[in-house]
């Protein structure tokens, strides 16, 4: 695909059947030799681009800015990156799943983490609490009303006492601002799997303070 | 959690699933036998506890593993 194609060119492609390789066989001649690896290698790419236009094609509204041949660049880009990811991985493969299910995962990640960045190429990402209208709903009754002020109360005061500056940032920007995980660990030169601990670490700390102000689970 | 859906995904976004799950790194690890599992109908949290609570708590790693299913079971159709 080409720029300048459409993205419902970009759908067709997606919707493709993966190509009919008995799971062993993906397995055995990606460790074979010569001319029998490079097709097995030629084969995994296709399977892998099929998989990152799928990808592209589920978010492609968050990026409606890009034409067909854009996404489709994205898609290729992802499907390059994992073909190397599960090259250089090859032996981490088991047999404990389908072949197929365990190099898509890698080709799906790719062009996630790259369409979450480009939907978020020129946003500015904001780390602190401006504003606490994220944390206000319309409550049913005046006793919803009163009870879900206190909930939300102890939430905003245990953000502010309980965290650490870090750990009030990544909660803020992930939890209350939606920022992707990938966009706010590339920001602040990180990754996914230490945010995510930070983040735990926040949560499990604002459980606490919640407890300890007789809250759980949400009530009193 | 309470009786407003909005506030209930909203606390789960500020206070996590509130029990044990697996980090992001195992996750992706064990995402494609949770979802082969998943799809023939096996006890996927049985078998690789920690995986639905972390699913619940990280929006990344769910979009990830809702679209490896899709693919997956498009395979199947195919």
């Amino acid at each position: 695909m080409r720029a300048g194609d459409t993205n419902e060119t970009m759908s067709a492609a997606a919707a493709t059947a993966a190509p009919a390789t008995a799971p062993d066989d993906w397995h055995l001649d990606l460790r074979g030799d010569g001319r029998r690896r490079e097709e097995a290698i030629a084969r995994l790419h296709g399977l892998l681009l099929r998989a990152a236009r799928f990808e592209v094609s589920r978010r492609r509204a968050s990026l409606p800015r890009l034409t067909g041949g854009d996404l489709d660049e994205l898609a290729q880009e992802a499907a390059d990156d994992a073909a190397m990811s599960v090259l250089r991985r090859l032996d981490d493969f088991r047999g404990e799943s389908r072949f197929t299910t365990w190099a898509y995962k890698f080709a799906l990640l790719e062009a996630a983490v790259k369409v979450r960045r480009r939907a978020w190429r020129d946003r500015e990402l904001t780390l602190e609490p401006e504003t606490w209208s994220q944390l206000e709903h319309p409550a049913p009754s005046p006793a919803a009303t009163a009870e879900r002020g206190a909930l939300l109360a102890a939430i905003q005061e245990g953000i502010r006492t309980a965290l650490t500056p870090r750990q009030r940032q990544v909660l803020v920007a992930l939890a209350l601002n939606g920022v992707p995980i990938d966009v706010l660990a590339e920001r602040l030169g990180s990754n996914r799997n230490a945010l995510y601990k930070t983040l735990h670490d926040a949560r499990r700390r604002l459980r606490a303070h919640l407890e300890a102000t007789g809250f759980t689970g949400g009530r009193r | 959690m309470t009786t407003d859906p909005d506030l209930d995904l909203t606390l789960l976004r500020l206070l996590g699933p509130g029990e044990p799950e697996v980090d992001c790194d195992e996750c992706f690890e064990l995402l494609d036998r949770y979802v082969d599992l998943e799809l023939a109908d096996e006890p996927a949290e049985e078998i690789l506890p920690g995986v639905r609570a972390h699913l619940a708590g990280c929006p990344a790693c769910a979009e990830e593993h809702e679209s490896l299913r899709a693919l997956v079971e498009l395979d199947h159709l195919s």
